[in-house]
């Protein structure tokens, strides 16, 4: 195999698709309890979170922004309960005014703390910044294998692999406990079910996924990948673990596509420059949503 | 005679129980007691409280005062023992699933964590369905059912649980004609067995022909009994005002207010 390949091709395309397919996975359950926008949300309330973990702690290390970033989705989701009970709003305007006023407190931290002077400034936020996430050391001979060269990965790529993780072992345990609740909650809550525990662990689950997505890929496409391949996947199939299974397809053949085609399709069109790899895969999750509404088995309309 | 909210054999007891919405009371003070191997109504007009008493006794939404016992005992150690089923309108029948998939939901307390359905369990979903004529639709996708068949499924489910007390919120609103049947007969066949039903009720002209006992209920309890004491009427004008309740049409189940399905 060829090793520049690897170390500037692969890595930053396998992190692409960790971050596609973990959001992808929470993705089905958002659309299914209606909380799509709810993922949306979290993925803004995050940055004040990852902003105040560094204030507080002093350091970018994992811990505290994963912290900062689940303790602030729980807190949004707090408030938006707040704002929609006390304010007798829609569920709707109460996120959208949760979510916009906390990720402008988290611009404003930004903007007034040390934190944009290292590497995190709103603009990688937004578009993350895949194609830097490269692996030098791995376009040496034998890199697979010697552990000097594999300590050069990209830290990002151990943290999504944890959060992909976190989100496998939660839908194995917990799989029963989601389904029921998300059906019948009501039915859920007779059998004893712990309803609002799944509810938070879901959301903080989107939060650390959304963190860490958030550093490598930005926002645009964290936003895109909790929404798009699920919603593409509902309408292939009427069963859920198909649907499952169709989103992570779809979620992966964006991050490979859309990152081939940001680049060495770029190329090829004759451009002689590159578009964000980020964008490119919101992109395409966005045309596979397109072509699903227009030709998929289970799209309105095409059910029996 | 008196009812006492201690009667031992009682399958459920409700003591004192107060729920609000907001600053609204929707829940004041009621005693009721169900007795084991009786069919039981809750009966009485829009907003009275009767999903809400049995949503309350079920700890699916906060109560500020009473407590409910099921077979003398508190829900946490009966559980296994109550089946509830929820308003067929209270769910997104557009979840993907099929109707197996939604009778085998009433396994959950039975199953562990990671262990997989098996084909005795998968048997079993199927008996239920055969016992609301649904065997044959049992790989259909719950989106494709008609109104009635859905309570069908929810009805299966229930039985799934194996309980000996089911609770049913308004079983026979907007079904047709042949499932209402179906499940009236069920019902009446699982309580002659031995079991237990508490079904919230609309139509006041099935009562006489369907229940053994009635709990007319407008936010306070106006009266309890066996339908031949209970079900005069004398309580009905008390709890549904000067309206004529029995023309009451069966429609007006679809129109229960938003207050009453919170959660």
């Amino acid at each position: 195999m060829d090793e520049l390949y690897v170390g500037l091709v692969l890595v930053p395309t396998l992190i692409g698709a960790l971050a596609a397919v973990a959001c992808a996975l929470l993705g089905n359950f958002l659309i299914l309890r209606k909380q799509s926008l709810m993922g949306d949300a979290v993925s803004h309330v995050v940055l004040p979170g990852i902003v105040v973990a560094f204030i507080v702690s002093g350091s970018m290390s994992v811990g505290p922004m994963l912290i900062g970033a689940a303790a602030a989705a729980l807190i949004s989701a707090l408030l938006i309960e707040l704002v929609r009970n006390l304010g007798k709003v829609e569920p709707g305007a109460a996120m959208g005014v949760v979510f916009t006023s906390l990720f402008a407190l988290g611009v404003v931290l930004l903007e007034q703390s040390e934190t944009r002077n290292i590497h995190f400034d709103v603009q990688h936020a937004l578009y993350g910044n895949l194609e830097s996430l490269v692996w030098l050391a791995g376009t040496q001979a034998g890199a697979l294998f010697d552990p000097e060269a594999l300590a050069d990965l990209p830290p990002q790529l151990g943290r999504l692999v944890f959060s992909l993780l976190a989100v496998c072992l939660f839908l194995l345990f917990f799989w029963r406990q989601l389904v029921v609740s998300t059906f019948d909650p009501v039915f859920a809550q007779a059998l004893g079910v712990p309803v609002r525990f799944i509810g938070a662990a879901l959301i903080s689950l989107v939060a650390i996924v959304a963190v860490t997505a958030f550093e490598a890929v930005g926002a645009i496409i964290t936003i895109a990948m909790l929404i798009c391949p699920a919603a593409a996947a509902r309408l292939m199939t009427n069963r859920l673990i198909p649907q499952l299974a169709w989103s992570v397809l779809f979620a992966l053949v964006s991050a490979v596509a859309g990152f081939w085609a940001a680049g060495s399709g770029m190329a090829l069109l004759g451009s002689g420059f590159s578009v964000s790899a980020a964008g490119m895969i919101a992109a395409v999750s966005g045309i596979i949503l397109a072509i699903c509404a227009i030709a998929a088995p289970q799209r309105m309309g095409a059910r029996s | 005679m008196k009812i006492s909210p201690t009667d031992s054999d009682a399958a459920l007891a409700v003591r004192g129980l107060s729920v609000a919405y907001g600053d609204k009371p929707a829940l004041s003070s009621v005693d009721a007691v169900f007795k084991q191997g009786r069919m039981s109504a809750i009966v009485g007009p829009n907003g009275a409280g009767k999903s809400t008493m049995l949503k309350a006794a079920m700890g699916i939404i906060p109560t500020i005062s009473g407590e409910a016992l099921f077979f003398a005992k508190p829900l946490a150690a009966m559980r296994d023992r109550i089946a509830y089923v929820p308003q067929r309108a209270s769910v997104d029948w557009d979840f993907p699933a099929t109707v197996i998939d939604v009778v085998l939901m009433g396994l959950y307390r039975r199953l562990r964590p990671l262990s997989l359905i098996g084909r005795s369990q998968r048997q079993m979903a199927i008996e239920c369905l055969e016992e609301v004529d649904m065997a044959g639709l049992a790989s259909r996708q719950i989106g494709q059912l008609s109104g009635g068949q859905q309570q069908r499924v929810f009805i299966a489910r229930a039985l799934a649980q194996k309980a000996d007390l089911l609770l049913l919120d308004e079983p026979f609103a907007g079904v047709d004609a042949a499932t209402e049947k179906t499940i009236i007969t069920l019902l009446k066949k699982f309580v002659k067995d031995g079991g237990t039903a508490v079904a919230v009720h609309h139509d006041l002209s099935t009562v006489a022909a369907y229940f053994d006992d009635v709990l007319i209920l407008n936010v306070r309890r106006i009266a309890g009994g066996t339908v031949a004491a209970a079900f005069t009427e004398a309580n009905l004008a008390e709890a549904y005002g000067g309206r004529l309740a029995r023309d009451t049409p069966m429609t007006e189940a679809h129109a229960e207010p938003l207050v009453d399905t919170a959660t």
